[in-house]
């Protein structure tokens, strides 16, 4: 493995960063820490760096235990949200300082710039000031930065988080294709589930400084191990609910209920929680299951081809997603069908069943 | 009316510039011409004033003393208040606020209440009549304000460029050197320039810590009579001589201020 995590914590006066994590990260893979902001993403890679030491625990890079060693003698790269540039060097020296702090040849650096430069296309800008490009431009100088000193682990902390939407898509195609050759560990923060998915990968959901669940991205989105990362991987949030089984069937608000099929069949009666992704609670029914539900709008928000409905549900708040445009007013009462087959259940400590 | 724009700025331009161009003409006449009677341009120019000033070493050492005082002190100030405005950017620590402040409160007291203290201690450690002893005095008063400009001016640069650099490889020396300096550099003209001016124009402190050996300019300028009487002819051009340097100071940071003006804390 590139880099592991002993059961490292970070406290920093009484608030604790970082709770008790052990976690290895996939080699040469794009590993994405998904959160929402003070999850813990920025910590978890400032320790990585060396940036900051873990209170306790251990980290081990390439098999060394490397706690303790200051950042200087690591080999890592790092890109910040912020377009951070050396602001009184030129496109070319920023480029090129990684290497010039290791003293190698004038001819080897102006090689390996040009080469940088030209995969992410900013060739032209290298005589130019950080201050004098745009946005783009200089978060591509700080990722040629980091892609120059040929580091076994790169750290990305929300790269694309102050770049325009434009930007963003083009970026997030580029960007495993960066680093596919150099065969680094990436490590990419980021607090937008559809980012996670896009870049695939491996996925580590992070909740209030805890590593909540870490494996293959599409395998994390699809069965989430609790109920806390499937609400950390889901945009528009998972809607929630408390039912009980009574029998062979579940009930919800003593109104709607449905026959428990397949290995829920054999659960024994008591309370659970579902979980469904709004895409799966819809104003049309959809082939077989789907269990009608009434409710009242709150919000519609309407988004070229899909809506989105916000309402409420006996106590609870549910976000529905149809394709379509549906201008439902505030107050309406809607016909909504909820696809049983593709709600999570999770038993009463919130853990996957 | 429209054409009479100009005029109220050229009058105020006028009113300002009066003093000056009177202390400038002074230089140009001999001392008789200027206690007889009123002229607005020298009837006899003459030239003798200045060269009695760069001839005379009682005149010309005047301006060398300020000058090396000045200079000294400036750069003691900036490069006291580099690292202590670092570390006030960058570190938390028990107390850093109230010393921060406490920094500022030196510079509530006239510079009179420190005469006497520092003329009996640079006595008793025999400083007293050295340009080094008025560079020191003046440090009180520069490296409060310097280091109060220049933490404005670093806390403007985001933390992550120190990290940047770290992850790259930087010592924090050469970090401090090779980049963070230049980044500041605006920050570091706007700090010279005040340490600048108040060392130049401050009297007070410069006139009751000399006595012969290094006795600043403005000390010497401001006796009215010598053994020879009335000098005001001389007096007038040592005055002219001693507007240069701070005109030429401005002139060489007009930049970096607007600049400063914008960006920190000035």
């Amino acid at each position: 493995m590139a880099i592991e995590l002993k059961k490292v914590t970070k406290v920093v006066g009484i608030d604790t960063h970082i709770h008790e994590t052990s976690i290895k990260l996939e080699e040469g893979h794009f590993n994405i820490l998904l959160g929402t902001t003070l999850s813990g993403k920025t910590t978890l890679l400032r320790l990585m760096a060396g940036l900051e030491q873990p209170t306790s625990g251990e980290i081990w890079f390439k098999g060394e235990n490397v706690t303790g060693i200051p950042v200087q003698k690591r080999k890592v790269a790092m890109v910040y949200q912020q377009f951070i540039n050396y602001p009184n060097f030129t496109v070319y020296d920023n480029i090129a300082s990684p290497l010039k702090v290791v003293r190698r040849s004038r001819r080897e650096i102006d090689k390996r710039v040009h080469q940088v430069a030209e995969l992410l296309q900013i060739t032209p800008m290298l005589k130019r000031m950080p201050n004098e490009l745009s946005g783009g431009q200089q978060q591509r100088t700080a990722l040629a930065r980091a892609l120059i000193k040929g580091s076994d682990l790169v750290l990305l902390d929300e790269p694309l988080a102050n770049l325009d939407y434009k930007l963003r898509e083009e970026f997030r195609e580029e960007l495993p294709k960066l680093f596919q050759d150099s065969g680094a560990t990436i490590v990419y923060a980021t607090t937008e589930p559809a980012e996670a998915l896009l870049l695939s990968g491996y996925t580590a959901t992070l909740h209030e400084g805890s590593v909540t669940q870490y494996g293959p991205t599409s395998s994390v989105y699809r069965t989430p191990k609790d109920l806390l990362s499937a609400r950390v991987f889901s945009d528009p949030p998972i809607n929630t609910a408390a039912i009980s089984k009574r029998g062979d069937s579940f009930h919800y608000n003593e109104t709607v209920s449905w026959k428990a099929r397949g290995r829920y069949a054999t659960l024994p009666d008591g309370p659970y929680t579902i979980g469904f992704r709004p895409h799966y609670i819809t104003l049309k029914p959809n082939n077989t299951a789907s269990i009608s539900v009434k409710g009242e709008v709150v919000v519609t928000e309407i988004s070229g081809s899909e809506s989105v409905i916000h309402m409420r549900v006996g106590k609870d708040t549910w976000v529905s997603l149809s394709h379509g445009i549906h201008p439902l007013k505030r107050g309406d009462t809607v016909e909504l069908f909820l696809q049983a087959d593709h709600c999570f259940y999770f038993d009463e400590n919130e853990q996957l069943i | 009316m429209k054409n009479l724009k100009w005029l109220v700025p050229t009058l105020y331009i006028l009113f300002l510039m009066l003093p000056i161009y009177w202390l400038v003409s002074m230089s140009f006449k001999t001392t008789n011409e200027i206690l007889g009677a009123f002229s607005l341009w020298p009837q006899e120019f003459t030239l003798d004033n200045y060269i009695t000033i760069f001839t005379d070493p009682t005149w010309y050492n005047g301006y060398f003393n300020s000058l090396t005082y000045v200079a000294m002190n400036t750069l003691l100030s900036v490069s006291v208040a580099l690292p202590a405005a670092y570390a006030f950017s960058r570190y938390r620590f028990l107390g850093d606020k109230h010393l921060f402040f406490w920094l500022l409160t030196n510079r509530m007291a006239p510079p009179a209440v420190f005469a006497l203290p520092f003329f009996q201690l640079y006595s008793a450690v025999g400083l007293f009549d050295t340009t080094l002893a008025v560079a020191l005095a003046h440090c009180l008063f520069n490296i409060p304000l310097a280091v109060w400009i220049l933490e404005g001016f670093m806390s403007g640069i985001p933390k992550e460029l120190d990290e940047t650099a770290y992850v790259d490889g930087y010592s924090f020396w050469r970090f401090f050197i090779r980049i963070f300096i230049p980044t500041i550099a605006a920050g570091i003209g706007v700090v010279m320039f005040f340490t600048f001016m108040f060392s130049w124009v401050e009297l007070l402190l410069a006139k009751t810590l000399t006595s012969v050996a290094a006795k600043p300019i403005a000390a010497t300028m401001t006796r009215t009579a010598s053994t020879a009487g009335y000098e005001l002819g001389l007096l007038a051009a040592a005055g002219t001589l001693t507007i240069i340097p701070g005109a030429f100071v401005i002139w060489f940071v007009r930049h970096h201020i607007a600049k400063g003006f914008a960006l920190g804390r000035v």
